[in-house]
């Protein structure tokens, strides 16, 4: 039913795409994306020119979208790139929508716990989402786990609200009554009960949570606290040829492309989902 | 109501009508700290180069010249040395320079520059016999006086009012007043948005032609603006093309391309000793504790790569074999075959003797820092070519700088190898390069061992006659090489791109604003 | 409004703790590159560093609540001051663009929803659903190149205070500011689309129509006004996405602002400044969104505290 509406079809395959692109990257005519050789420094889109791979061979290329200033291949760094920038995605939103999920639970099910734990939760959504993503990423090291990290930490009050709201109006339900007089055990009230009525918001949140963090993690790469260059991402492709964005604009503008598609789409998927499985979701963003 | 009237009529009388001229430069980073001794960072530097002034200057052939001094003698036996000031020399709040100001500014100085450490040890006593006199009494004979009063970079022994410079050296200073060419605006000092200066209609400026530190610092703008704020290097380069700043510091390599291009922008070097890159070695710590193993990593660190990588403009940069610079009294190429003349196979046969167990090499690589950001990477690609296992870890530069204090292990917070640039005046010589010193702990970050090296430089710091300078600068430089105190990886200019009308550079090393024209 | 001082304080602590377990020393930074280890501890000593954490927290603490942010460790001027300095070019910035996404993303809403299921409509949505995808600093790049360097008409970078000139300073704020408003417009946008085609689709709104009122009146009088609370919210909610692009916009167009101010303490491990700035903003974020709460009562007359 869900792949009758256009939104999701047309969302569903370009992510469907890029997925297939991040996983046969090594076979789509790449080289390894850290190599560089600083003969072949800023060649256009489609020159020809050389890499020296590790044994110390030197091996002749095509540059299809060009090199960088090191001499890398952007279209090999663009390819590879797709996996982290969708890894980091996808991460960073199973992780917040997971903490999320907990957070809510117990909020909205156990009382004590409420009160506090939505004022910390009010406390996270207070600060600028960016300032938490680069004061955690710049004051540990910037490698992926912590990247990814950083990005889900300011989601989570937001998954958390969703999750308790639903909680709190199930909660009410009869059937949920007659299971707690039943004496059913909370847990298995939370995940028996409660839980699947929230997948459908929680995969709709979910996608709009990966569109954020894989424009997140290209503007932590812009600012210099993003995952470190030797690990490709579209962010960090952009970052490092914005020096040259005027002279060479090839290396903004590859990698920035798949960026906007890939946020593009994942952002019309979540909506084609809001649209079939949670309509009421669409008054509210 | 007043004050904005006030600043109306300033902004209708200077700003609108733009006859005051106004140099607007982008500096190479922030200024952040103010006080020049208390810390190395150039910024700190070049302000210090614009609000003090110095006893004697550099100038561009490298040669000792007499700035604030008029005169000075030389007592028999080497031991006294008597200075007699200029005249007319006063500091900004209109006192004149007294020679109490001049041992109080030494002496605070002495307490944290490396060669005025040095010179202090073999210092008696100093003192002032009246205003424009002072006089410096040694222990023994030391052959580099004058070198380290006109020394041109960190820390430069900038003369400051004695109250000032009683301020203990660990503690920064507040005023920032001197008797330089410009006066800082205090009040209109916005950090991290701009820093003001301004014409110092006081400023006495001497009779020859300026050359590097030395010689007459004339002012012929009213003004000059740091813009603190404009740190994106295609912003940067966008903003000078339409004529929104005047020049630029340091652009980045790739700019030069488009720099090129721009009619109205050229490129000056003002600078042709320029800087050099170098790969440091912690010694504490395996692999590198082993110098077979860091004659090994020295062979394979070819400069080439490295300088093809980071700077890539071919008239920008040159191979130097020297640890110290190229062009420089000291700079030859003694003792560097093991660099020089050297290729990939056989750094492979040394890692290979050396008995390398495969320690896996830590190296800091910075993120934010576009000058050395290259330089890791091509280190971890030529090491791993000879057979070094390589963990590049990059952080932003502030994490480097914080680590690569660090004596711990590696694994638990330290390093292997970090890289980094000097500007020539800072390693030209042997007192001065803080890479080649052997006093272990007490040595700069990689703490070489060597109590050979410390001899030798002793020796230096007490011969007095110029060829027996020469001789012992190149048994240190081969000593150095031999025990790997590091891998120096070539030399490189950076020109600065200035817009066409404004002219007037003086050539030396570092950034001076003196003498800058705008037409 | 008593709710907002709890939150704060979990943001202090929340902050303070996160600052203090990290690495990166800000002592070292300070030094200088040639400093010896010894020169670094007596730094950190200096700034108070080698004390306990808790002994370090309730200092500051006792500081924040008697108006004292403390000094930043980077610049050893006041953060209070130094928030002063920044808070024109910041505050600015957001002013222009908020009325310029307001003023764009209203009608564009209302339009879309009014035509709804048509070209217009999905025309509409399709380019606000590109705005949420471009990342900002791309769109920066791409509108300085054309506006300011092909066509000329503006200048690349820079902030001028309005003291300097008004038109001088809109000058230089436009360009950044219609940067920054992309996103918000597409966010706003979309928003008031679904709140007006809600509105719409109600009784009162053909009883409107059959009254013969002009479709604009019932648009804008009816719809948009019942559509105006789920708006303002987003309004207020989108303030936090704003202070996010503010961060980037102000480091492509040189504007020394807050956010920049912020992204330099975060790579000069400058604690107090950090702490500072990060309780500002929150500070400004729960004001702004209560100012949004009390707007209810006159957007919606049902809404009463």
């Amino acid at each position: 039913m869900i792949w009758k509406n256009w939104s999701v079809r047309i969302g569903g395959t370009a992510l469907a795409l890029l997925i297939v692109i991040s996983m046969t990257a090594p076979w789509l005519g790449t080289v390894d994306p850290t190599l560089f050789d600083a003969a072949s420094r800023d060649l256009r889109p489609g020159q020809p020119g050389e890499i020296t791979t590790l044994e110390g061979e030197t091996v002749k290329h095509v540059f299809l979208m060009g090199s960088d200033s090191f001499g890398r291949d952007i279209y090999s760094r663009v390819l590879y790139g797709t996996r982290v920038s969708l890894m980091v995605g996808v991460s960073s939103a199973a992780l917040a929508l997971a903490f999320g999920v907990v957070c809510g639970l117990a909020a909205g099910y156990l009382r004590w716990l409420d009160g506090p734990l939505m004022r910390v939760m009010d406390g996270i959504m207070a600060i600028p989402a960016i300032l938490i993503a680069i004061a955690v990423v710049a004051l540990w090291r910037g490698s992926l786990p912590t990247v990814i990290v950083a990005i889900a930490i300011p989601e989570i009050p937001r998954v958390t609200r969703l999750v308790r709201a639903l909680v709190l109006s199930i909660r009410e339900e009869p059937y949920v009554e007659a299971a707690v007089s039943l004496g059913t055990p909370a847990l298995k009230i939370m995940f028996g009960h409660i839980l699947p009525n929230t997948i459908a918001p929680l995969l709709v949140q979910g996608t709009y949570i990966c569109a954020f963090s894989i424009l997140l993690e290209a503007i932590l790469s812009f600012l210099g606290v993003g995952l470190p260059p030797d690990i490709p991402t579209w962010g960090n492709i952009m970052a490092e040829g914005r020096v040259q964005f005027v002279a060479y604009p090839h290396n903004v503008f590859f990698p920035g492309i798949f960026l906007a598609v890939t946020v593009l789409a994942v952002n019309i998927l979540g909506d084609g989902l809001r649209d079939t499985l949670d309509p009421k979701m669409a008054k509210r963003v | 109501m007043r004050k904005l009237l006030a600043v109306v009529a300033f902004a209708v009388a200077f700003g609108a009508n733009g006859q005051e001229k106004v140099l607007r430069v982008v500096p190479h980073s922030n200024l952040n700290i103010l006080d020049p001794i208390w810390t190395t960072q150039y910024m700190a530097r070049n302000h210090g180069y614009m609000v003090y002034d110095t006893l004697f200057g550099t100038d561009e052939k490298s040669r000792v010249q007499p700035q604030m001094v008029d005169k000075w003698t030389v007592s028999q036996d080497q031991k006294q040395w008597s200075f007699t000031l200029r005249s007319g020399l006063a500091f900004h709040d209109g006192k004149p320079v007294t020679g109490e100001d001049v041992i109080a500014s030494l002496s605070r100085w002495g307490k944290r520059d490396a060669m005025g450490q040095k010179l202090m040890t073999f210092v008696e006593k100093m003192d002032s016999p009246d205003a424009k006199t002072f006089r410096i009494f040694l222990r023994e004979p030391c052959g580099f006086v004058l070198e380290a009063l006109g020394k041109p970079s960190s820390n430069v022994p900038f003369i400051m009012p004695k109250r000032v410079a009683d301020t203990p050296a660990d503690k920064q200073i507040e005023e920032a007043v001197g008797s330089g060419p410009y006066i800082f605006r205090k009040e209109e000092f916005k950090p991290g948005d701009k820093a003001v200066y301004v014409r110092n209609p006081k400023y006495v400026p001497r009779k020859d032609p300026p050359s590097g530190t030395a010689g007459g610092k004339h002012v012929y703008v009213d003004r000059v603006e740091w813009n603190l704020a404009l740190r994106d290097a295609q912003s940067q380069v966008n903003a000078l093309a339409k004529g929104e700043v005047d020049v630029l510091e340091r652009p980045a390599f790739e700019s030069y391309e488009q720099l090129k291009q721009i009619a109205d922008v050229r490129l000056v070097t003002k600078d042709p000793l320029g800087f050099q890159y170098m790969g440091r070695f912690n010694h504490l710590h395996p692999p590198f504790n082993n110098p077979k193993v860091r004659q090994a990593a020295i062979a394979a660190m070819a400069q080439e790569p490295f300088l093809r990588a980071q700077v890539g403009i071919k008239e920008f940069y040159r191979g130097c074999a020297s640890m110290f610079t190229c062009g420089t009294p000291y700079g030859s190429a003694k003792g560097s075959e093991i660099q020089s003349k050297s290729n990939m196979k056989k750094a492979q046969e040394l890692l290979k003797a050396s008995g390398y167990d495969g320690t896996p090499v830590v190296i800091l690589k910075p993120t934010d820092l576009a000058a050395i950001q290259k330089l890791p990477d091509v280190a971890a690609q030529l090491l791993r070519q000879a057979g070094f296992k390589v963990d590049l870890q990059a952080m932003d530069w502030n994490t480097v700088v914080s680590r690569r204090a660090k004596k711990d292990p590696p694994a638990q917070g330290g390093w292997n190898i970090f890289l980094t640039a000097w500007v020539a005046p800072d390693i030209w010589n042997p007192l001065t390069n803080a890479a080649i010193g052997g006093a272990g702990e007490k040595s700069w970050f990689g703490w070489p061992s060597d109590a050979q090296l410390e001899k030798l430089r002793d020796e230096f710091a007490r011969a007095t006659d110029d060829a027996g300078k020469k001789a012992l600068a190149e048994r240190i430089q081969a000593r150095a090489f031999e025990i790997g105190t590091h891998a120096p990886l070539g030399e490189y200019v950076n020109p600065l791109a200035v817009r066409k009308n404004v002219t007037g550079w003086v050539i030396g090393p570092g950034d001076h604003y003196w003498n800058v024209k705008k037409n | 409004m008593l709710a907002t001082i709890p939150v704060l304080l979990i943001v202090a602590v929340l902050v303070f703790l996160l600052l203090r377990l990290t690495p990166g020393d800000p002592a070292a930074i300070m030094a200088g590159d040639a400093a010896t280890a010894e020169q670094i501890e007596r730094i950190r000593a200096g700034l108070g560093l080698d004390r306990p954490i808790v002994v370090q927290f309730g200092i500051w603490l006792a500081k924040v609540l008697s108006g004292d942010l403390g000094e930043s460790f980077y610049y050893r001027i006041k953060v209070t001051t130094l928030i002063g300095q920044r808070l024109e070019p910041t505050f600015a910035l957001a002013s222009l663009t908020i009325l310029i996404a307001v003023v764009v993303s209203i009608p564009l809403g209302v339009l879309a929803a009014w035509r709804f299921g048509g070209w217009l409509d999905r025309a509409l949505m399709g380019f606000s659903v590109m705005g949420f995808s471009v990342p900002v600093f791309v769109l920066a790049y791409l509108l300085i190149w054309l506006v300011s360097l092909k066509l000329g008409w503006l200048p690349v970078q820079g902030y001028v205070r309005i003291s300097g000139g008004f038109f001088l300073f809109l000058k230089h704020l436009i360009l950044p500011a219609i940067t920054l408003s992309v996103i918000y417009i597409a966010l706003i946008a979309r928003v008031t689309r679904a709140s007006v085609l809600e509105a719409l689709g109600e009784d009162y709104i053909r009883t409107a129509r059959a009254k013969g009122l002009p479709e604009v009146r019932v648009l804008v009088r009816h719809a948009l006004a019942n559509a105006a609370v789920p708006i303002a919210t987003v309004i207020g909610i989108g303030i936090a996405i704003l202070i996010g692009g503010v961060v980037v916009t102000e480091s492509v167009y040189a504007i020394p602002g807050l956010g920049r101010l912020t992204v330099d303490a975060v790579l000069a491990r400058d604690f107090p400044t950090i702490q500072g700035v990060i309780l500002f903003f929150s500070f400004v974020y729960v004001a702004v969104n209560m100012l949004i709460d009390l707007s209810y009562v006159f957007l919606d007359p049902r809404i009463r505290y």
